[in-house]
């Protein structure tokens, strides 16, 4: 064979792409970095501050109650809507006309923006004029969750279920109609009951796209900002302030911009490093040599 | 184990059948022996998973019976029936071993440990797949996936019947031979009733003691290889069957006499009964030769075929093709041919003539 031609070309083509990354991405990450180990007392002066910032931030108890905030939430979302949307797409019909009636109800929460959402259950929850906050008190709930923090949370939970869940249904859905029919043919002659065959064929054919959805609503729910903006503004008191809205306050109503920034970096590393887990934890077995 | 008898069977996927035309299977009688090698055979679409379907269960027929010896199984569902199916494609539990994936059918019948053990040694040593039994079954080559489903169908001693549904679709082709020979080595075994279903005439014909073959939901004949060479029931087994497949030449008949362009053609003993709208001289490439005289036909075509080449001739609109052994000479442009008066038959709406459907 001849010898293979070297030219540089192929980096013209790929700088767009780096430049782009490079804009949205790196750029701000770094001013962020910047800003982080940095000391300012205003003019447009700094100095360097090397790690306080951040062994400031990981000692505070505001930093660390809203992190515990953040856990819980996420947890007790996830552990709601990931069963919860198995088992809605486990009793979707296979075929026939009602699949698509179906995918379009499903569907429609997610079409519907973020801040939205948020509007709709603040009003919808209103204790006296909302739909729901007035026929729980009408049964007799006392129930104000612009006052309680339980309550509060409830509808947070709730709103986050009720937005979030068909994105775990649509995802597990598209798992289940991938599995062949000889798969549950097999199954019968085999003698397996209904919990064998989830536990068996459907589960491990939904392993892919659940993992994606577990890391999807990991990351957005880990995240999620405008909704209780909307909905409570992190209140009452300090009850529903999560990371997000910790930070905003911090960065934008305080104009903390060193402990803001070391803040979003360690944010930022969480995010990153649970997710990284999760996958690793959950892909471990695949592809192993035949 | 038992003899497995299917009685009057239709079967619709339509929920109001009218005519038919909306019948996957039109009418199924027959009967299948206890510890028989069976192929079913037919082009695809014909219903063939759709009769294994109904033998194993998993399909309700529209109409008729499913007797396992002398018990009407037609309402039984398939875990009751002691039937065993491998399917197109390879079915395993992607996260179980090989060892459990073996396991599987026994486990969830509850049989005990120790018994589990000893089939699936014995079932994995059958197989050739003693050595990965504890390897995780998702990672294995399509073959050995296959290998898999087969030996979930043999590791119950119980079965009535086992069937394959093409099973050897995905496999590579030198791996088709060593498996379907591995079959059929299993079968002189174990003795147990094997349906194999197929749409390659080579695979049914090396397989199987019997074949059943199968066009558009009818059976149009069972027999052995040799039978269904030699004296195809049906104008379809004689082309499906065969390579080229059978001559099929339009005719009269007169006084029992058959007549292919107002020339003579005598026929298996020497007289037809056929009567129909549409007649026809059967009569397979094997058993044509060139003469000095008979029927007039222009050689058009020669194709060498290894051992003896393939020669198209016409008569009129007819094709009909013939073999000639190599180093026979072959004639140019005229030439005459006869046929084999014991192998040369009269088919009517295509059915052979001398045989009662
Ligand atoms: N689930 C089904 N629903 C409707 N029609 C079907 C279904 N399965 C098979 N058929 C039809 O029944 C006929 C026989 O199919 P099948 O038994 O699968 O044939 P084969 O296995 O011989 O290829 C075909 O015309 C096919 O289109
Ligand atoms: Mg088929």
């Amino acid at each position: 064979m001849a010898a293979k031609t070297e030219n540089q070309r192929a980096w013209f083509f790929v700088i767009p792409v780096i430049l782009l990354v490079a804009f949205n991405a790196i750029v701000p990450l770094m001013t962020v970095v910047n800003y982080s180990v940095q000391e300012t007392f205003g003019n447009n002066q700094f100095f360097w501050s090397g790690v306080t910032w951040f062994e400031e931030t990981l000692k505070s108890e505001r930093f660390q109650a809203a992190l515990g905030r953040q856990l819980l939430f996420t947890a007790i979302i996830l552990a709601i809507e990931i069963p919860l949307g198995i088992a809605i797409a486990l009793s979707m019909p296979r075929s026939g006309p009602w699949v698509s009636v179906c995918l379009v109800l499903m569907s429609l929460p997610l079409l519907i923006p973020w801040n939205v959402v948020g509007s709709m259950w603040n009003i919808f929850a209103l204790p006296d004029i909302g739909l729901l906050g007035y026929t729980l008190n009408a049964m007799g709930f006392n129930y104000d969750y612009t006052q309680q923090p339980l309550a509060a949370w409830a509808t947070l939970i709730a709103m986050d279920v009720w937005h979030w869940t068909s994105l775990v249904v649509l995802l597990s859905y598209a798992g289940l109609i991938s599995i062949p029919d000889a798969y549950y043919q097999a199954a019968k002659i085999d003698g397996a009951g209904k919990w064998a065959v989830f536990r068996h064929i459907q589960l491990p054919k939904m392993k892919r796209v659940l993992t994606i959805a577990i890391l999807l609503r990991f990351m957005d729910s880990f995240m999620i900002y405008t909704e209780p903006f909307v909905l409570t503004g992190g209140g009452p008191g300090n009850a529903t302030t999560f990371l997000s809205i910790d930070l905003v306050k911090k960065a934008l109503g305080e104009f903390d911009l060193g402990p803001a920034a070391a803040m979003s970096l360690i944010y930022f590393l969480i995010t990153l490093l649970v997710s990284w887990l999760f996958y690793t934890v959950m892909m471990r077995n695949e592809g192993e040599e035949s | 184990m038992a003899r497995i008898t299917l009685d009057n069977l239709r079967h619709s996927y339509l929920p109001n059948p009218k005519s038919d035309e909306d019948y996957a299977l039109q009418q199924i009688d027959l009967e299948w022996q206890d510890g028989g090698a069976y192929a079913l055979l037919g082009p695809s679409g014909c219903g063939k998973s759709t009769l294994l379907n109904i033998i194993s269960g998993l399909i309700e027929p529209t109409q008729g019976r499913i007797l396992f010896g002398d018990v009407d199984v037609t309402n039984v569902p398939p875990a009751a029936r002691n039937i065993a199916q491998v399917f197109q494609f390879p079915v395993i539990y992607d996260t179980m071993t090989v060892y459990d994936n073996l396991a599987f059918p026994l486990r969830n019948r509850g049989v005990g440990k120790a018994q589990v053990d000893a089939r699936v040694r014995e079932i994995a040593e059958m197989i050739d797949m003693t050595d990965m039994l504890n390897r995780r079954a998702a990672n294995l080559t399509p073959d050995n996936k296959q290998k898999i489903s087969m030996g979930r169908g043999l590791v119950r001693d119980d079965v009535n019947v086992i069937m394959f549904d093409e099973p050897l679709t995905v496999i590579d082709p030198h791996l088709k031979w060593k498996l379907r020979s591995k079959l059929r080595e299993l079968h002189e075994r174990i003795n147990l009733t094997m349906i194999y279903v197929t749409h390659d005439q080579t695979e049914a014909l090396t397989f199987a003691d019997q074949v059943v073959v199968m066009d558009e939901g009818v059976v149009v004949q069972i027999g052995t290889p040799v039978e269904l060479f030699e004296r195809p029931t049906h104008t379809f087994v004689g082309h499906f069957i065969g390579s080229p497949g059978m001559n099929l030449l339009p005719c009269e008949v007169r006084e029992g006499q058959a007549f292919f362009h107002d020339s003579h053609v005598p026929v298996e003993g020497g007289k037809t009964s056929a009567a129909g709208s549409r007649l026809e001289i059967g009569v397979r490439p094997e058993f044509v030769s060139f003469a000095s005289e008979g029927l007039s036909v222009d050689v058009v075509k020669i194709t060498d075929a290894g051992r003896h080449r393939i020669v198209e001739t016409r008569a009129g609109d007819t094709a009909i093709k013939l073999f000639v052994d190599d180093g026979m000479s072959i004639p140019e442009g005229t030439a005459h041919l006869a046929f084999d008066q014991n192998r040369t038959r009269v088919y009517a709406d295509g059915w052979l003539a001398e045989e009662s459907r």
